[in-house]
């Protein structure tokens, strides 16, 4: 596995963080602080892309076919009868257009982030096996797990959370 | 806009519980050379924030010794002091040098007496060594007034717009800084074990991936690069290795990656969610979650053999375990009654005890001392960060002024 510096999107100013050597005292204490500085040391700075990285992988609108977000219950991932019929509908559009396809797969702030990063995982492998039954190639579609960590509404309440246990189609 | 400087979410403290019978302790203000910042406000208020302290009131005093000769004793008998901290601050080239003492007040025997010496732009850290010295002195535990504490934050509130970064502060909150900033999430942010890099997921390439980062430098470098999953990275206890979870072969496996050969291992082979690894304190083996067993549990997986155990039987939901540095006690998220708390379980008699009574507590993270541990909560719809003792009896909030914080991670001690 080679070290990558970072190439895409990056949203990132870094400062590097300058932590002057201990002063040595007569009791050993390990004083430090940090200082900040400006970034210098090959770290990417400041590039903007303005929208997330999805929505910008194809022209054409999704959405004109069927639903793109697909809903999931509490710690499940298992499709609801709604997103199997709109999946199928994209799966005739898919194979008779083939694109690429990211399904970005999230889930409620209950929980454990990584645990909650696995659970979207889950619910979008489901939808990605879905469409590979349905006959859509499998190499074209990309699974991307948020987790919680981009919720689609920011309340602590049930109204919330069932908005934010999903998979985005895009 | 982003400011790429420090106006953001500096924290607060704000202590809401403390033990039932603190100490009270004298710290009048330090004498000598006056210093751009007020080192006995600072160590009275460490000592507060341990719950384990009552300090006296700069204004209860009745008069202000900064050395061990000027002490009047019945002045501090009287306000019911158990012990003193004098201080006093010599110019010392171009820093300074400060004599501390501790005293007993009721015997008037002097428990030591040291100094401690650094630039003008260390007083903090001077202030905070003192701390570390009167809390060990006193309690017999090595303090950790001198860590600090990694943090995510996230500002703004629709997914198009917020801001992520990576935050390193003081442990009481103080001298926060910017270490990365993204329109994309960061998440599950640790340290190395010598303190002086830190490793965290970010999502700035369009996915999850793993990075780690030198403090010093600002200099980091993408660890990993899979399909699927990227996350929860952990450092070894010795620096070497890297456990992570990949979920490259279909479903997330823990792994570990060894730094230097940058080789991957593979340690987990189940179809279940495994994730969240935490080695213990001899890196011999890895506490991890898996819902193999159906609900989201805690295992153990020792590295040599791959032999893995069930950790966690009460309740449906116990997750993000970490160990304390003692190697016998587990912290974790557990929930109780469908609210997410923080437990402790001893690894030896089984005992759970739920430490937290606050709301979507988790990402607990243990002080190198094993006296305290932070955690992530919510008050209202915001992020805050508390902590509370090992044995409950002490609780604070950490809450920003704005954003939302979460994700803490307590460094080791600094030497």
């Amino acid at each position: 596995m080679k070290t990558q510096s970072l190439k895409l999107g990056l949203f990132a100013a870094v400062l590097s963080m300058v932590i002057a050597g201990c002063s040595s005292t007569s009791t050993s204490s390990g004083t430090e602080t940090g200082s900040t500085t400006l970034p210098g040391d090959g770290v990417a700075t400041g590039t903007v892309d303005n929208a997330g990285v999805g929505g910008s992988l194809s022209g054409d609108d999704l959405s004109s076919i069927a639903d793109t977000v697909f809903y999931f219950d509490f710690d499940k991932a298992i499709l609801k009868p709604e997103s199997r019929a709109a999946l199928r509908l994209h799966a005739q559009n898919l194979k008779a257009n083939p694109r690429a396809i990211r399904l970005e797969g999230h889930a409620d702030e209950r929980g454990t982030r990584e645990y909650n990063m696995a659970l979207g995982e889950r619910r979008a492998n489901a939808v990605r096996e879905f469409l590979m039954l349905e006959g859509v190639n499998g190499a074209s579609l990309e699974v991307i797990s948020y987790g919680e960590e981009s919720p689609a509404a920011q309340g602590s309440d049930e109204a919330s959370y069932a908005l934010n246990r999903r998979v985005e189609m895009k | 806009m982003l400011s790429p400087l420090l106006a953001s979410a500096e924290l607060t403290i704000e202590i809401t519980q403390g033990a039932d019978n603190p100490t009270r302790i004298g710290v009048p203000p330090t004498g000598g050379e006056r210093l751009q910042e007020d080192i006995s406000a600072i160590v009275s208020a460490d000592l507060e924030r341990s719950g384990l302290f009552r300090p006296v009131p700069r204004r209860d005093m009745l008069s202000f010794p900064s050395r061990p000769k000027d002490i009047y004793y019945r002045d501090w008998s009287i306000l019911g002091t158990e012990y003193l901290v004098v201080s006093r601050a010599e110019r010392q080239g171009s820093g300074y040098e400060v004599s501390f003492s501790l005293l007993e007040v009721h015997s008037r025997r002097e428990v030591f007496a040291r100094t401690v010496n650094g630039p003008a732009n260390k007083v903090r850290d001077m202030a905070h060594h003192i701390s570390d010295r009167v809390y060990e002195a006193i309690t017999g535990i090595r303090g950790a007034f001198s860590t600090r504490i990694l943090y995510v934050t996230a500002m703004n509130g629709s997914p198009k717009t917020t801001v992520y970064r990576l935050m390193v502060s003081d442990a009481d909150g103080a001298r926060e800084r910017l270490l990365l900033e993204s329109r994309h999430p960061i998440m599950s942010p640790g340290w190395s074990p010598d303190g002086k890099q830190v490793v965290y997921v970010s999502f700035e390439t369009g996915r999850p991936a793993i990075f780690m980062q030198d403090l010093a430098t600002a200099k980091r470098q993408q660890l990993t690069n899979f399909r699927g999953l990227n996350g929860a990275p952990a450092l070894s206890p010795d620096g070497r290795q890297l456990a992570l979870v990949l979920s490259k072969d279909g479903n997330p496996e823990i792994y570990t990656l060894d730094l230097a050969s940058r080789r991957f291992t593979r340690l987990t082979r189940h179809f279940a969610i495994d994730t969240e690894p935490n080695w213990t304190p001899d890196g011999k083996a890895l506490v991890f979650t898996s819902d193999r067993g159906g609900s989201p549990q805690i295992y153990k997986l020792t590295v040599a053999t791959g032999k893995v155990e069930r950790v966690t039987f009460q309740g449906s939901y116990n997750a993000r375990p970490r160990l304390a540095p003692d190697g016998r006690t587990l912290v974790m998220v557990h929930r109780d009654n469908g609210r997410f708390h923080i437990a402790s379980q001893d690894l030896i008699n089984g005992d759970l005890r739920v430490l937290t009574q606050t709301r979507l507590d988790e990402s607990p993270t243990v002080a190198p001392n094993g006296a305290m541990l932070m955690y992530a909560t919510k008050q209202g719809t915001r992020g805050v960060l508390a902590a509370v003792s090992l044995d409950a009896g002490v609780k604070f909030f950490l809450p920003a002024r704005q954003g939302d914080v979460r994700e803490p991670a307590w460094s080791p001690f600094p030497d």
